[in-house]
């Protein structure tokens, strides 16, 4: 049981990484009907950006704890910053000039961009993996292995509730964007009908560059998020945290916001517990196979909605 | 001397469109006069639709301009737009021939959506607003008025916060309407808007159009084929054919002019011979 709970933990945590990284794809699929595979790549960018930011601040684990919370919401906030500028680039030079040509121009530009993007940081920081110390390292034991100290220790470390809460925030306030306000009600209309939402005087080019700024932003986030978790970087780290997200907003229903976050904690559990119960080698395979059986029997996914023929 | 003479609020000049090898409209030239209910009819495929494409951007037209004249004194040519533009500062808004509202969202949601512009610069482009800052809370509660306004005008009110796909056919013809008039347009272009209507709902049509042309800044011009519709309510008649125009003018003298009634109106049978001499095809 102990064991569980701490599976359960670090599950939740992983998926919320995820999470944040899929609601990227399934926004921009929402809007263009495309999958931008450069995501996972902004997604890297933006832990590059974070690691830069760190250590240009010389923020360390000796920092005062309350300083160092300030450190990292400035470092969040620059660095959501920073990357939304890298997903408006991307949009504006391999996607925009592409809209209205044929549907596989814009998935080869893609490519294309993950591509550059990749070779761009490997030239620019070095192929080498980038360690980070870790900032936080303290954790909450929440049982204490029983008396005779044979039972399981669960740890509950700081870092992964700063990452839980932090993601539960931004979720919030972007589902309070989308529903809420005039931007978001603009981007739903855009995703029923852009000319039609071109005629009522919404700057279509517009919306859709800034939907492109809000995934990256949030891909930032993930990416940070990652960063202090794992402590270390890499210019490929963006290539399987893509995949697994953009697997996250399929399994949830692509271009559904609430099954984005669903996907990418399902995905984030499957993972972890499989690693935990079977074998770490083939948590992957775990992963996408849920994957492939979720699609034979509910193709549009957990939460999406299922394609109804126009009459 | 007429309206759409004296004073228009669009001057169609030598309209052109071709598609490759085809031209769907040839050197067409009419105005819209402001106030006016305008009707623009003629036999399937005469090059309406593409009127309306080249009037809202659908389509850039080959050759000829269009100018819309504001009733502020700002004068737009509509070829050279991008068509959200067309919409934002020209004031033009169209209906389509098939509904297309945003059926996911809201009746509520889709007025508020044509009023994405005024809020947009309220809210500081979206900033402003999630501070809460001054303006957006006025301009948004202020939405909400023209929406409840236009939705009192068409009988919705009640049905605010159900989705749009959920009304009947002509609720939502009407509905569409309501949401062209929320962006608050100069120039109200409606493309068949009494199609698959039953009479008592082309009534309430009619009445809504000869409402908003009344009460409202607002030039209506309209694509319809029920000509009891048109003689009825309309000040302007321009007939296409084949791409050119063949009659322009008060619906008295559109009816009874040969070359509509040959190419669209038609006669009795023993009529045929007396028309098709006076319009030279014999």
């Amino acid at each position: 049981m102990d064991y569980f709970l701490q599976q359960l933990i670090n599950g939740v945590t992983l998926g919320s990484i995820y999470g944040l990284i899929a609601i990227g794809y399934t926004m921009v699929y929402g809007i263009i009907g495309m999958i931008n595979f450069a995501h996972g790549d902004i997604f890297m960018v933006g832990s590059f950006v974070a690691l830069i930011l760190i250590v240009a601040l010389g923020i360390t684990a000796a920092t005062p704890v309350l300083l160092l919370i300030l450190a990292l919401a400035l470092v969040l906030v620059v660095a959501m910053a920073l990357t939304a500028v890298w997903g408006w680039t991307v949009e504006r030079i391999a996607y925009r000039p592409l809209r209205g040509s044929f549907r596989l121009a814009p998935l080869i530009t893609a490519i294309g961009a993950s591509i550059a993007l990749q070779n761009f940081v490997q030239v620019s920081q070095g192929a080498k993996n980038k360690p980070l110390q870790p900032l936080f390292s303290g954790s909450f034991q929440l049982t204490d292995g029983g008396a005779d100290g044979s039972g399981f220790i669960v740890n509950l470390s700081y870092i992964q509730i700063l990452i839980v809460v932090t993601t539960v925030i931004l979720m919030g306030g972007f589902t309070y964007l989308i529903n809420n306000t005039n931007l978001g009600r603009s981007q739903r209309a855009c995703e029923q009908d852009r000319k039609m939402a071109s005629l009522l005087g919404v700057n279509v080019d517009r919306t859709i560059s800034l939907t492109f700024v809000m995934g990256a932003s949030l891909a930032s986030v993930a990416g940070l998020m990652f960063l202090l978790y794992y402590g270390v970087v890499d210019f490929y780290i963006g290539f399987l945290a893509g995949v697994k997200a953009f697997t996250a907003a399929v399994l949830g229903g692509i271009g559904s916001l609430p099954g984005a976050m669903l996907g990418g904690l399902l995905i984030g559990l499957i993972e972890t517990f499989w690693s935990g119960y079977f074998s770490v080698e083939y948590k992957d395979v775990a992963a996408f196979s849920i994957l492939a059986i979720v699609l034979i029997f509910m193709p549009e996914g957990l939460l999406g909605q299922p394609e109804v023929e126009k009459v | 001397m007429s309206t759409w003479d004296n004073n228009p609020v669009l001057k169609v000049e030598h309209l052109t469109m071709r598609f490759g090898g085809l031209t769907a409209i040839n050197d067409l030239s009419f105005n819209i006069g402001r106030g006016d209910i305008t009707a623009l009819i003629g036999p399937n495929g005469a090059g309406k639709t593409t009127v309306f494409n080249c009037i809202t951007g659908f389509y850039k037209p080959t050759e000829g301009r269009l100018v819309m004249n504001r009733s502020n004194g700002e004068k737009h040519l509509l070829e050279r737009m991008a068509d959200f533009k067309i919409t934002a500062d020209a004031k033009v808004a169209r209906t389509f021939q098939n509904i297309r509202l945003f059926g996911g969202m809201t009746i509520l949601e889709n007025l508020m959506v044509a009023q994405h512009n005024p809020l947009m610069v309220a809210s500081n482009w979206t900033i402003g607003g999630l501070l809460g800052l001054g303006g957006y809370k006025k301009s948004n509660v202020d939405a909400i008025e023209t929406a409840k306004y236009w939705l009192e005008r068409i009988d919705l009110i009640d049905r605010a916060d159900a989705p749009a796909a959920d009304l009947s056919y002509g609720d939502q013809r009407r509905l569409e309407i309501a949401r062209a008039m929320c962006t608050g347009p100069e120039l109200l272009c409606l493309d068949e808007p009494a199609a698959g209507l039953n009479p008592k709902e082309s009534l309430e049509l009619n009445n809504l159009l000869q409402y908003i042309r009344k009460e409202h800044d607002t030039s209506v011009v309209l694509i319809e084929h029920d000509m009891s519709v048109v003689m009825e309510i309309s000040d302007h008649v321009v007939v296409l054919d084949y791409g050119v125009k063949i009659s322009d003018g008060s619906p008295e003298f559109v009816k009874n002019d040969p070359h509509v009634i040959a190419a669209y109106l038609g006669v009795e049978d023993d009529e045929v011979d007396q028309v098709e001499e006076e319009v030279g095809i014999a």
